[in-house]
């Protein structure tokens, strides 16, 4: 298998807490995906599957080992230059909704557009009303975020993880928070994101029965993979 | 990059959001900067108008019959080597007076842009009835005086050639006609302290605004002013009176060089009231940077707690992929923001404290006369107080920005979740 293949992978990542005693979070993890792919990273508490999911997302640097992105490295590279590549090619949801509580859904969702100033903003407009209309909130762009459901912020939270168009989509126990209905929600956009537009989805969660709908399992235990 | 735009939204919503925080550090802001617009006015106001009273009454140069420093003994010279010392001096007795007075003052006559009179003052005491009143007497030559001092125009009843018309006449200054209790076209006997007496008939008073002057000076012709004093032709003091102001210390220094004689310019005749500016000043820019870093301290403060508040939202843009610089601009631009509007209201305070004081009656006789307070307007003080607090508030915000900057996401996010 060759590394271009992989639209993410890390390589013998580890993640080391520094101090008195250090605290190994993920230890010489090996692991790659695909385009179009939906995974899930499961896993007990304090297994690192979030940590795993940070050192991907590039909001976390690795103790040792790389992480690529479409193929290149991105050891060494400059704080704004990763803001860059988050702002371009990744999109975070959390289990929290994490929307900025001033601003209406749709304003939210313009966020990341806005900052990579690529559209012109009737552009961005457009765009940001039509992915909230795709994940059925057509009638809530105005709508502030505690004015919305929990089912219906996650959902505001994947449109704007989508906003500038990313091909890398990551997730952290976004149904965390929701009912099974709401979550069963999120996570069949999460199936269509990576079948329909071929997107890769990664989504750390504990909830096995949700995690049935993913095209893969990943399973880890005290920091390291344990059976895939 | 359309970031300006966004950072400005969001650091908006802040500063909205927390709107009486925001409201309270606007409004520190605002009252550090419009006390200091309208206290600057104030002294300002006082110490312009009080040179520019001195400037108007008083010779911009003065030559005086007096030395520095008492004359050098030929024998230093003869032995520079040596160790001397000389005790018991006994200094010649003389006339006292500037020497040669009418020399130094041709030469003076010649440098352009200098108008010059010459004086003799002496003491006198005014005898009216029972009353003694001591008094300066000042002898002067009106058509030379009018080109040096305001004395002229300053005459509250008379001329200043009634002096040349009536046989004895003499013009009083305000406070000492009220303290003698004579009035125009009265009789009053003058004293000199070697006894000659001379009576006097009022031609003018005067009234300057100077305390020292009007409550002290009386005016004569200077002829009549050498025969009271009985110094025949002798001149004590040169006054002269410059186009431009700005060249008297320097004009005062050649003058002592070349004459010799002490020769004051107006800076040094009222150095002690210079002074007290430069202290005035000194107390008023202290004052204002309390208040100014009271000022910083709310703005610190509200920036910090938003910061501290919006930490989930920090971690959230981070990881959206708002680079550092973008976070910092937001606090920064809050500061700012609270910089800007804080100044606008101060310069309306400042507008408004500035009237308010002008609005204030009242009278004060202390180094000068005044009625209420003088107030110097300038555009200056708003562009101080406006540059400075947005410096300030630019300053107070960048650390609380910074810190925000390098904010964690992960460890924000792993904290919520």
């Amino acid at each position: 298998m060759s590394a271009a293949e992989f639209r993410v992978e890390a390589r013998s990542v580890s993640r080391i807490l520094p101090g008195a005693v250090p605290v190994p979070l993920v230890r010489d993890i090996t692991v790659g995906f695909h385009p179009g792919e939906f995974s899930v990273i499961a896993g007990p508490s304090g297994s690192g599957k979030s940590s795993l999911l940070y050192l991907l997302g590039l909001l976390d640097v690795p103790s040792a080992g790389e992480i690529l992105i479409e193929g290149k490295p991105t050891a060494g590279m400059a704080g704004e230059a990763l803001s860059a590549l988050r702002l371009r090619s990744l999109g975070f949801v959390f289990q929290f909704h994490f929307l900025l509580p001033e601003f209406d859904a749709l304003t939210n969702v313009l966020l990341p557009m806005r900052q990579l100033g690529a559209l012109a903003p009737a552009q961005c407009r457009d765009r940001a009303a039509a992915l909230l209309a795709d994940l059925g909130l057509g009638s809530r762009l105005r709508s502030l975020p505690n004015e919305l459901s929990g089912g219906e912020r996650q959902r505001v939270a994947i449109a704007r993880a989508l906003a500038n168009d990313t091909t890398i989509v990551l997730a952290d126990e976004p149904t965390g928070n929701l009912d099974s209905r709401n979550g069963r929600m999120v996570f069949e956009t999460f199936a269509r994101l990576a079948e329909e537009e071929g997107r890769t989805v990664i989504v750390v969660t504990h909830d096995t029965q949700l995690g049935a709908l993913a095209h893969r399992q990943i399973r880890l235990k005290d920091g390291m993979l344990d059976t895939e | 990059m359309a970031g300006l735009g966004l950072s400005a939204e969001i650091a908006l919503s802040h500063l909205l959001r927390r709107r009486r925080q925001s409201l309270v550090s606007v409004l520190g802001v605002a009252l550090g900067f419009g006390f200091f617009i309208a206290m600057a006015a104030m002294m300002q106001g006082f110490q312009k108008d009080f040179v520019a009273r001195v400037i108007d009454v008083q010779p911009h140069v003065v030559i005086k019959d007096e030395f520095r420093r008492p004359p050098r003994q030929p024998v230093y010279d003869l032995y520079p080597a040596a160790e001397i010392g000389l005790r018991g001096l006994k200094p010649r007795e003389e006339v006292r007076g500037i020497r040669n007075a009418r020399a130094v003052m041709d030469r003076l006559r010649r440098v352009p842009g200098v108008a010059l009179a010459p004086t003799l003052s002496g003491q006198v005491l005014l005898r009216f009835g029972s009353r003694d009143v001591a008094a300066t007497a000042i002898g002067i030559e009106p058509e030379s005086e009018r080109r040096v001092s305001n004395l002229e125009k300053d005459l509250v009843a008379g001329t200043l050639d009634a002096l040349r018309a009536t046989a004895n006449g003499i013009i009083l200054g305000e406070g000492v006609a009220q303290k003698a209790g004579v009035g125009m076209d009265d009789l009053i006997s003058v004293v000199s302290p070697d006894g000659t007496v001379m009576k006097m008939k009022v031609v003018g008073i005067v009234s300057t605004g100077i305390t020292t002057v009007d409550n002290f000076e009386t005016y004569m012709l200077l002829k009549k002013a050498q025969i009271l004093q009985g110094r025949l032709d002798v001149v004590n003091r040169i006054r002269l009176k410059l186009d431009d102001v700005e060249q008297a210390q320097a004009l005062a220094a050649r003058i002592e060089g070349q004459v010799g004689y002490r020769t004051e310019s107006w800076q040094e005749s009222n150095s002690n009231v210079l002074g007290i500016f430069v202290i005035q000043n000194a107390i008023m820019y202290s004052t204002v940077g309390a208040i100014l870093l009271v000022a910083c301290f709310g703005i610190f403060n509200i920036i910090s707690t938003v910061v501290f508040e919006k930490s989930r939202d920090i971690a959230i843009i981070k990881a959206i992929g708002f680079p550092e610089s973008a976070i910092r601009r937001i606090f920064v631009l809050e500061g700012l923001a609270v910089g800007c509007v804080g100044t606008l209201c101060g310069w309306m305070l400042g507008l408004f404290l500035t009237e308010l004081l002008a609005s204030i009656d009242f009278r004060i006789e202390g180094f000068i006369k005044t009625q209420g307070f003088i107030l110097h307007r300038t555009v200056t003080h708003y562009l101080i107080a406006g540059g400075f607090s947005i410096a300030a508030a630019t300053f107070a915000a960048w650390l609380p920005a910074r810190r925000a900057a390098r904010l964690n996401p992960v460890d924000i996010v792993r904290g919520a979740a």
